[in-house]
């Protein structure tokens, strides 16, 4: 077996995330977490965070984004009406159903 | 060609010319294929779903077609797709707890395609939850082996379908690729695995993660399947807004033995720091094998962004990804909290319990590089860097007509060896992210032996050059006997 790869892609600032800004982000993210889940997060995400501080040695002034490797823009059709799925599809999935509607929990209150 | 074989051996190619010339059916090759599934898939693990009865009618029909006159190479021929391709009537689980129970009202655009060209589908593959992952351990069900050694890995987030192709349990096999999610479990199970050009075959149906990166591709045994493979999914879907209007090639055409005078460039950068000594001589013999064929081969080349890559990539893909998460809200599919009562809190416990650890870890990731007062820090800056890279292949492929590279730095590694720490885990995808991050695309072939587990060469080439890379990998492929091996399991 080769050895372990030791490649390394980090400038080793430290870059912690405190225990609020991890609680604000599952927020955010709308994932629930344990008190474990925030503390095992915490950590490694400060740890991954870490390892972007290698972009900070990049030039970029003048350089524009790319969000898509392909040269096409507003891709449009033809305003026509065409076969969609059915209603009974769309519902097919549904967790919880309500004759032709999605039941969803109270919003207020 | 002759059935001196077990059936459930054979290439696409191989099982076709039996087929055309009667000399077996697509039942008796289907039934060849279940039985080998229900050897080896108690050990290997590769399958969510076995489509059993399904397999055996679309057999059955394939036998009646091919009766009636001529039909394709991939008719009546058993394959298996990755558990992110939407398949209509077919429980599609993402290898999830989220989407276990989920049934796709639709066919993805390939599934739909491969219908059409007759294929006889025996299952759904086992991946890193939401092709989040580089081992298949991330599944939420269980882990798939590897063929080769049952104690290691098959590589992720495909490692399902390239165990099953390594295994014999399908004669080939449709993955996704969004970091080298095709690429790597097929250099660790010692197949073909090809990420075609961003772009070139329709994403509609393939449950999103990153979808500036993400790409569908074929897993084979050999070459010339591969270039069937794609003869069959590439091409413009309306379906699919990224992709792109091109009429594709007969990919097959690409497959001749001669690569006298192609310009095929090595760039150090990919030969990084640790890498086993093991992987690069496997890489040096396979570089000299393209030279004594003819090629023109520059070891000298630097594409120093290329570090840069796995930054680039671990803030892109997570933010991708957080966004197009966002939609299992446990209301109109999937998995949904009973016991909570307001909505909120439903969505909030759908999503702590529907998802594994790596997803949240990916979603989290995301939303922070995407939030207020970051943005302009994390995701532009990676943006950017992406511009830089991409123009610096740009500037390679006006030079060589393809690069090439490890497309792992190590073999499989041993069950369990990086699931404590995600950072570990995300170097295994050095070699394979930049490729998605410029949109061209690569492939990997079995180049190799390192202590008998396989090692794959990646060839790369500008957007397009699919018909390079075949050839390429074609003419490598015939010098050489790996594609007559086959995994031990």
């Amino acid at each position: 077996m080769g050895a372990e790869v030791v490649y390394n892609w980090c400038s080793g600032e430290a870059m912690a995330l405190s225990r609020e800004e991890v609680e604000h982000i599952a927020l955010l993210a709308r994932v629930g977490m344990t008190e474990e889940d925030l503390e095992t997060f915490g950590g490694q995400l400060s740890h991954i965070l870490e390892q972007f501080n290698v972009l900070n040695e990049v030039d970029t002034e003048d350089v524009p984004p790319t969000s898509h490797t392909v040269d096409l823009s507003s891709v449009f059709r033809e305003d026509e009406s065409r076969p969609s799925l059915s209603q009974e599809d769309t519902l097919s999935n549904a967790p919880r159903r309500d004759d032709d509607y999605f039941r969803v929990k109270p919003v207020l209150g | 060609m002759s059935i001196s074989q077990p059936l459930h051996d054979l290439t696409i190619h191989d099982a076709s010319d039996l087929l055309t010339r009667r000399e077996i059916t697509s039942v008796e090759l289907t039934e060849a294929v279940l039985e080998r599934i229900k050897n080896v898939d108690e050990r290997v693990k590769a399958f969510v779903t076995v489509t059993g009865e399904g397999a055996m009618a679309e057999a059955r029909v394939s036998d009646e077609r091919r009766g009636e006159g001529a039909v394709g190479p991939l008719d009546g021929v058993p394959m298996m797709l990755k558990d992110n391709l939407c398949t209509r009537g077919i429980r599609t689980t993402c290898s999830s707890k989220m989407l276990e129970s989920f049934v796709p009202p639709y066919d993805a655009h390939v599934a739909e395609r491969l219908r059409e060209s007759g294929a006889v589908m025996v299952g759904k593959g086992n991946l890193d939850e939401f092709a989040m992952g580089s081992s298949t351990e991330n599944s939420a069900y269980f882990a798939t082996r590897n063929p080769w050694d049952l104690g290691r890995v098959p590589g992720g987030s495909s490692g399902g379908a390239t165990a099953a192709v390594s295994a014999g349990e399908a004669m080939y096999s449709l993955g996704s690729d969004t970091g080298g999610s095709i690429r790597q479990p097929a250099s660790f199970c010692g197949v073909v695995g090809l990420k075609p050009t961003y772009g070139a075959v329709s994403r509609y149906g393939l449950v999103a993660f990153g979808s500036s990166l993400d790409q569908i591709g074929p897993v084979t045994k050999d070459v010339t399947d591969s270039a069937l493979v794609m003869n069959a999914i590439a091409g413009h879907d309306a379906r699919d807004s990224t992709s792109v209007p091109f009429e594709p090639p007969d990919y097959t055409k690409a497959l001749v033995p001669d690569i006298k005078g192609m310009r095929i460039g090595v760039p150090k950068d990919y030969f990084v720091e640790g890498m086993g000594q093991d992987v690069s001589d496997v890489l040096e013999r396979a570089i000299g094998k393209l030279e004594e064929l003819g090629a023109e081969v520059d070891r000298d080349v630097s594409l120093p962004h290329t570090k840069y890559a796995l930054a680039v990539y671990y803030i892109i893909a997570p933010s991708e990804a957080s966004a197009n998460l966002a939609r299992y809200d446990g209301v109109k599919y999937g998995y949904s909290a009973q016991e909570a009562g307001s909505m909120w809190e439903a969505m909030e416990k759908t999503r702590q319990h529907g998802f594994g650890p790596e997803v949240k870890r990916r979603i989290m990731l995301g939303t922070y590089a995407l939030s207020s007062g970051y943005y302009d820090a994390y995701y532009l800056k990676a943006q950017k860097v992406r511009t830089l890279i991409r123009r610096e292949f740009e500037e390679a492929f006006e030079r060589f007509d393809a690069v090439v590279a490890p497309t792992c730095p190590t073999p499989a590694f041993e069950l369990g060896a990086k699931m404590d720490d995600p950072v570990q885990m995300y170097l295994s995808d050095i070699c394979t992210i930049p490729a998605n991050i410029a949109g061209i695309p690569a492939m990997s072939v079995p180049a190799g032996f390192s202590f008998g587990l396989p090692v794959g060469m990646q060839i790369m080439s500008k957007a397009f050059g699919e018909s390079t890379l075949l050839r390429v990998a074609y003419a490598y492929e015939q010098s050489m006997g790996w594609r007559h091996l086959r995994a031990p399991v």
